[in-house]
């Protein structure tokens, strides 16, 4: 089993050499990215996304809390990933392991560092009662890079997302009443890249084989300003890199962008159209 | 007032409208998604495979191993992730269920794993969750003697429905709602699993079970139809 896998690991690294990849693809091509909003009716917003055989569900629900101590006039936003057994045998049930926090983590920090939700508009009462906004995500079926799957599906949920309606003088929030408010949120429309290394060589959207392969990755969210912004970054894993490397990443993400970045945006806006 | 008329306009032994996909998991060995109107289940089943911890496996046959669990945004009110009391026992009676109908004893010393998931709810979630695990288990090509098929029934106040929702669920008026969540056997018409929440007279439990059993009969044909169409396109493909 072992041995097959680093076969497999051998075969990975020999094609990349010659800029191959089993599937065919560019180092920096995504496999066919599908997205669809509303597949859930009791959130406040959700959406799954397919890239390739990689699929996640998120879904945002809304809820009034206190703010925290060091943001009382901002609403909380929580991001919270589970790896689910469903998705792949590897995944156990279990309190969070490392893989499920830190996804969790970095598109919690993608978002929050883009400022994309307007958490300002989100207070009800300074210091007392603020919108507290949870985003929920959920693997199907993960065959490789559940992370930008993930992220994905983020945005296009918040996007989704009509805020519930909240009376002020009951203090209850009504979930059944049909709401027409977005969510407030701004231009700064955050997409993550992970990128893999792999030998000397790195690539993007891996699928299992190529993650297993993999040295690591480097992690980068950037937001769409003029030149293009990085908000988040995460190197994840044991390895070194070079500068030149490095410098060659970021051109190579600031290029895809160019291209994904409003394929994405597209698919996303004509399907919460279509969920509406 | 009695309940003459059904919230949504069904007959009172009508099902929401079903449906039921097979694959919709590819790294599983078997997978199926079923939904009773809103109600949505995904199942995915992997195995059999071999038993983690050792003094777990069973030297006899392997075991059936069920997990239902409910998406955080599923509900109005948003479920903390993680196994409730609620989830447990759901877990455990849909084992039971589903373990009567596998044959394990081929396998001694494995697992099969039955992980079930609901995005979207509104009521009959088990029976939904069931619904598509059996399914699963077929695709999954798991040794089976028979074939599990769930459907709850309700008794709002005094009358008796098929596939009961949230709204009736919460149903007060007169004697109220009871809600009977059940499986059956298809060949056998073996019961494999009741639950009970309400009141409700021997007779009347007697006249529930009853249609319930007949219920399940229209269930298990669209259950058989989804199997029955990946196969057919399964085998278009290898041609």
């Amino acid at each position: 089993m072992i041995e097959e896998s680093n076969l497999t690991a051998k075969r990975i690294h020999e094609y990349l050499e010659h800029g191959n990849r089993f599937d065919k693809r560019d180092p920096e091509e995504y496999r066919e990215i599908i997205i669809e909003c509303g597949i859930s009716k009791k959130s406040e917003g959700s959406a799954k996304v397919k890239i390739g055989k990689t699929e996640v569900w998120v879904g945002v629900k809304m809820e009034v809390a206190e703010p925290y101590p060091d943001s009382p006039d901002k609403g909380n936003l929580m991001v919270t990933a589970e790896l689910t057994p469903l998705s792949h045998p590897k995944y156990e049930y279990g309190p969070p392991k490392f893989d499920a926090i830190e996804l969790g983590r970095l598109v919690d920090r993608g978002i929050r560092e883009s400022r994309y939700i307007d958490l300002n508009k989100l207070c009800i009462t300074e210091g007392e009662k603020v919108w507290q906004v949870f985003v929920d995500v959920y693997s199907i079926n993960d065959e490789g890079n559940l992370l930008d799957a993930a992220f994905i599906a983020a945005i296009a949920a918040l996007k989704d997302t009509k805020v519930p309606f909240y009376d002020k003088k009951e203090e209850k929030i009504d979930y059944e009443k049909p709401s027409k408010e977005k969510l407030p949120l701004t231009e700064n429309e955050p997409f993550n890249f992970s990128v893999y290394l792999i030998g000397d060589k790195f690539i993007m959207d891996p699928t299992q084989d190529e993650e297993s392969a993999s040295d690591g990755r480097l992690v980068l969210a950037l937001t769409p300003t003029k030149p293009i912004s990085i908000c988040s970054m995460q190197k994840s894993g044991e390895f070194e890199i070079s500068e030149v490397k490095f410098s060659e990443i970021l051109d190579s993400v600031e290029k895809v962008h160019k291209t994904i970045f409003p394929r994405v945006q597209k698919l996303i806006k004509s399907s919460v159209k279509n969920g509406k | 007032m009695a309940y003459t008329k059904r919230f949504d306009g069904r007959k009172f032994d009508e099902t929401r409208k079903i449906t039921a996909k097979v694959g919709v998991v590819p790294n599983a060995d078997g997978s199926a998604m079923f939904s009773f109107g809103d109600t949505v289940a995904i199942a995915a089943v992997y195995g059999p495979k071999q038993l983690h911890p050792q003094h777990m496996q069973n030297p006899e046959k392997g075991i059936l191993r069920v997990n239902y669990q409910m998406m955080s945004f599923s509900v109005s009110e948003r479920i903390r992730p993680g196994p409730s009391k609620r989830s447990t026992e759901i877990s455990k009676i849909s084992e039971w269920a589903l373990a009567s109908s596998t044959l394990l004893d081929e396998f001694p010393n494995t697992v099969v794993d039955v992980h079930i998931m609901i995005p979207q709810a509104d009521a009959s979630t088990r029976c939904a969750g069931i619904n598509a695990a059996s399914i699963a288990l077929a695709h999954a090509g798991v040794p089976m003697k028979d074939f599990v098929t769930s459907v709850s029934i309700g008794k709002m106040d005094k009358q008796m429905v098929a596939d009961v929702t949230k709204e009736e669920e919460d149903y007060e008026e007169g004697e109220g709602a009871t809600d009977i969540a059940m499986s059956f056997m298809n060949r056998s018409e073996n019961l494999v699993h009741i639950q009970l929440d309400g009141k409700i007279s021997a007779k009347e439990l007697k006249e529930a079970v009853e249609l319930g059993r007949k219920t399940c009969k229209r269930i298990y044909e669209i259950q058989k139809k989804a199997l029955k169409d990946v196969k057919d396109m399964e085998e278009k493909n290898d041609k």
